[in-house]
């Protein structure tokens, strides 16, 4: 036996699951995909004293565009929407940065939900959700609110979201036919977490960019939208002067931790170089 | 066992019935409690895939799911792959190919390339090696092993 004993509770409701954890008050942990939590737990750094699994709620599962938004059930694996068409066709920054979720394997059990409550700051998810200033719905014992992607990530593996909610819903705004998009990563070997990734949505308008959206992965305890980088981009247009300046600007943007993976200066290194090389791919895409 | 709980599923088309702590992870549950020893533990915190099984057709890691999750569900494990007595033509590619050599982490290669060919029956290259970088081996060098998926997608198109 590997996890130390815990309660285990699959609830067929998501009212039964918010009960549950007004129950165990902060003792008992949330099972999604668990290809993050369950590591913690055979190593026994996680030990709640009970899980409530959201595996057996059907209804946090659905892909469905919204009043311009794509909304994602919490428990909305990411192989679904790795396949998805609406995906594909609506939010392609996103189906990009789902290749680099793990595995194939992992993404079978992994959710979205999941991976930005979990707010493990080397994620792609998060910066996907920050680049695009997109949101989520907490639901808790007093109702449902919407948290924004800049006020939801505290710090490394800590979001705002209180021990008694539940994030249930994942709204990211579609992306207009014409824009580009990238999605680009460092990492050791393909399928790690990243050492530093920049997910980047640029729109042109001729020889002008109506709108840049820029946020980092693996860059600090956080993810960092890179707004006075956009901003160079959406003054001076998409030239190879422009990119260059946004990418200078967008290492000065960050503050990186060193560890073992890689030190701070490394990081903020990387933070340019991707930013340059997001930049220039998202244009290619954009004009097709 | 005071908490434990009846676990229900198929299994390589055979229905199974056991009993066990909510803690007990899958491929503990298959090897101890089915004795279903083909599939092996490897790291137990999913970074190294030889624990790979197919449930309800998608390769998942069962070092990193409980086995109480699975209750209700439908899996495949290696030694389902085999039919009428003769070897899966991912099996045989392997042989041909050198596409192991201590076979540790066969099992989790054989079902992690099972899932890739069903969703994409003509990988190239460079889609077969991304598909099995989801498992770790240590002695081929994975050169055989893709030499081997391709071999294999060829026979089952």
């Amino acid at each position: 036996m590997k996890p130390v004993k815990f309660d285990y509770h699959a609830p067929a409701s998501l009212d039964e699951a918010l009960a549950l954890l007004r129950r165990y008050g902060g003792d008992a942990k949330i099972l999604a995909g668990g290809q993050s939590l369950m590591p913690l737990l055979n190593f026994r750094l996680s030990r709640p004293a009970a899980l409530v699994d959201l595996n057996r709620i059907p209804s946090l599962a659905y892909i469905e565009e919204h009043d311009g938004q794509v909304r994602f059930g919490a428990m909305t694996r990411q192989r679904m929407i790795e396949f998805s068409p609406l995906v594909a066709r609506r939010l392609p920054l996103l189906r990009e940065a789902t290749k680099w979720v793990g595995h194939l394997p992992i993404r079978t059990r992994g959710t979205i939900g999941g991976s930005i409550a979990h707010a493990d700051p080397s994620a792609e998810y998060p910066a996907v959700l920050t680049a695009l200033d997109g949101e989520v719905v907490a639901r808790g014992p007093k109702g449902e609110r919407v948290v924004k992607a800049k006020d939801l990530f505290v710090t490394y593996l800590t979001t705002s979201l209180e021990p008694d909610e539940i994030l249930v819903e994942v709204r990211l705004p579609a992306t207009d036919a014409g824009a580009g998009f990238a999605l680009e990563e460092f990492a050791r070997r393909h399928g790690d977490f990243a050492i530093v990734a920049i997910a980047a949505l640029v729109v042109p308008d001729g020889a002008r960019c109506r709108a840049a959206r820029l946020a980092t992965a693996g860059a600090g305890p956080v993810p960092v939208r890179l707004r006075a980088a956009e901003q160079i981009l959406e003054r001076d247009g998409l030239t190879d002067a422009a990119i260059d300046a946004a990418a200078g600007r967008a290492a000065e943007l960050v503050s990186p931790d060193s560890d073992i993976h890689a030190s701070a200066d490394y990081r903020r290194h990387l933070t340019a170089v991707l930013t340059r090389r997001a930049l220039r791919r998202a244009l290619r895409v954009a004009h097709g | 066992m005071a908490d434990a709980v009846t676990v229900r599923l198929t299994v390589n088309g055979v229905e199974r019935e056991g009993r066990c702590e909510p803690r007990k992870l899958l491929v503990d549950f298959l090897r101890e409690d089915l004795g279903l020893t083909g599939t092996h533990v490897g790291c137990e915190h999913g970074i190294c895939g030889a624990c790979t099984i197919l449930i309800d057709g998608e390769a998942a890691r069962s070092c990193i799911m409980l086995a109480v999750q699975a209750d209700g569900a439908e899996l495949l494990t290696i030694e389902g792959l085999m039919r009428d007595g003769k070897l899966h033509p991912l099996q045989e590619a392997f042989r041909e190919h050198h596409g192991l050599q201590c076979g540790f982490c066969t099992p989790g290669m054989l079902m992690t390339a099972l899932d890739l060919l069903r969703t994409n029956p003509s990988p190239t290259e460079a889609e077969i090696r991304e598909g099995i970088s989801a498992v770790l081996c240590r002695c081929t060098g994975y050169h055989g092993i893709v030499r081997a998926v391709e071999a294999a997608a060829r026979k089952m198109r």
